[in-house]
């Protein structure tokens, strides 16, 4: 999806339009009306930056932003900061996640800043997982803020262009703020309404957990659609792989907050090739959501199996006639990227 | 004991409400002696029956009548908005598995407020850490007076 209005520069900003929060092109998609998808890239263990620049290009045409993790689960990875740096250098939409496990109120407003400043025009505030089921157990655990209070920090920087302390900022951070939401943890019949407090703390978009309950998410979004939270926030629904059914129960029992359904399992017990079925059941879930009233898209969190994001995407046939902004094809003729013009 | 205060959060409440218009009332008094000069006897008194009531940390910026009594610095990642992610499906914290969500405990509470709309839906603040371990009663009473907080944020 190219808009008439594409900066020469890949990562440069777009015009922000009447209505619109920030230059970003997951907000122009999600407000034009269309199905978004993003996913998730797993930082490498690495300080080489092709290590990222290839695992982003697996998404190449698929996607309309791609999430850049905040040690998830609580594991030592790539900063988020560093991966959304040099991947909006390549003009990539990025949705950087913030975790409040690791940082305080200083340093999180001091990247949000750092983060617009280079681009990135999306910005998931998180709680966290817990150090404890990560691999620094030992670490200090610091949530000097938590999602909500994160929110509504960034936005009063970005729409009343102060710090939390009240002190003038000279240039807002033009973001799209985004949380998390989990439709399949207790108390359930809690989860809509927390949906509705993380909008009116500042969220325009929430990426679900992992959806293999479609039954339980109906639930969740029938009651989303009463309450009219659906028209207020752009719901992004968590889908992913499951490589084998045992993978799935070794999730379902070590890894918090999802949640798996026996069927899920059967089916994938049942199958010939297990890692074939799971992505089918990725495709089929993708299907079903899309019907859901109150679905503005999907997010594809393929933990392991990033290269076969496309191929999903390409099977559940979300996108249409749509294709994804991408980088080089889109540009390369046009202008050089930066690291052309700084090599020549 | 944490459990108890959750299913008796009605009455426990208009107890509560009660005390601090007492407390209320009094302020001219409070003054007098001196906020400063009371902070420490206050905060002992709340740390011995918050504690054993409602299993209080102390945070000296009490929401517990938003949480439906239940002291949500038992959480451990300090969540003061409600349940993240991780809930258990018995309805356990992810991080202390034998230990209920105090949001689950806090959600059950506010069902039993039956007021219009849910308390637990007002975004809470991040915590001040400078109150932490001082008396939130007479923070309370002196936030009703209208008294400049003696800590209020320095622009």
């Amino acid at each position: 999806m190219k808009f008439d209005d594409e900066p020469l520069v890949p990562g440069h900003p777009l015009p922000i339009r009447p209505g619109h929060y920030s230059p970003g092109r997951l907000e122009r998609v999600l407000r034009a009306g269309a199905f978004a998808v993003t996913a998730e890239i797993s930082p490498p263990d690495s300080a080489d930056p092709n290590e990222v620049y290839e695992r982003a290009s697996l998404f190449d045409g698929y996607v309309d932003a791609i999430n850049a993790t905040d040690g998830s689960g609580a594991n030592c990875h790539m900063s988020s900061v560093g991966m959304c740096a040099l991947l909006t250098r390549r003009g990539y939409a990025m949705v950087m996640q913030v975790s409040a496990r690791d940082r305080n109120r200083i340093a999180i407003q001091g990247d949000v800043l750092g983060a617009a400043a280079m681009g990135v025009y999306n910005i998931l505030c998180l709680t966290g997982d817990g150090v404890d089921v990560g691999d620094h157990p030992e670490a200090k655990p610091v949530f000097d803020v938590d999602c909500m209070s994160m929110l509504g920090m960034v936005r009063g920087m970005r729409d009343d262009g102060q710090f939390l302390s009240g002190r003038r900022l000279t240039s807002p951070p033009n973001v799209f703020l985004g949380a998390a939401a989990n439709p399949f943890a207790p108390p359930l019949d809690y989860r809509p309404l927390r949906l509705e407090k993380k909008v009116a703390a500042g969220a325009q978009f929430v990426q679900t957990q992992y959806c293999f309950d479609i039954d339980l998410f109906r639930k969740y979004m029938t009651a989303v659609r009463d309450a009219g939270t659906h028209e207020k926030v752009f719901i992004l629904a968590g889908v992913g792989p499951l490589a084998s059914a045992r993978s799935a129960e070794w999730i379902r029992g070590n890894v918090p907050g999802i949640h798996i359904p026996d069927a899920v399992i059967r089916r994938l017990k049942g199958a010939d090739d297990e890692k074939e079925e799971g992505v089918s059941i990725c495709v089929d879930m993708i299907n079903e959501l899309r019907e859901i009233e109150g679905v503005h898209g999907v997010h594809i969190m393929a933990f392991r199996q990033e290269h076969r994001v496309g191929e999903i995407v390409e099977r559940s046939g979300v996108l249409g006639d749509r294709e994804p902004w991408r980088p080089k094809h889109d540009w390369e003729e046009l202008a050089p990227s930066e690291d052309e013009v700084a090599r020549s | 004991m944490r459990s108890w205060s959750v299913r008796n959060a009605r009455w426990l409440k208009r107890v509560y409400a009660g005390f601090e218009a007492v407390l209320v009332w009094f302020s001219p008094l409070l003054r007098r002696i001196g906020y400063e000069r009371l902070d420490r006897p206050f905060a002992a008194i709340e740390k011995l029956t918050k504690g054993v009531l409602l299993d209080s940390q102390n945070c000296g910026q009490c929401i517990v009548g938003f949480t439906g009594l239940s002291c949500p610095m038992n959480c451990p990642k300090k969540l003061r908005n409600g349940p993240c992610g991780g809930v258990r499906p018995d309805g356990n914290c992810e991080v202390t598995p034998d230990m209920p969500c105090v949001w689950v405990l806090a959600w059950e509470g506010n069902k039993r407020f039956r007021e219009n709309g849910y308390p637990i839906q007002t975004v809470q603040p991040a915590v001040d850490n400078r109150l932490i371990g001082k008396s939130a009663w007479l923070r309370e009473v002196r936030l009703r007076e209208g008294v400049k907080e003696s800590v209020a944020h320095e622009v």
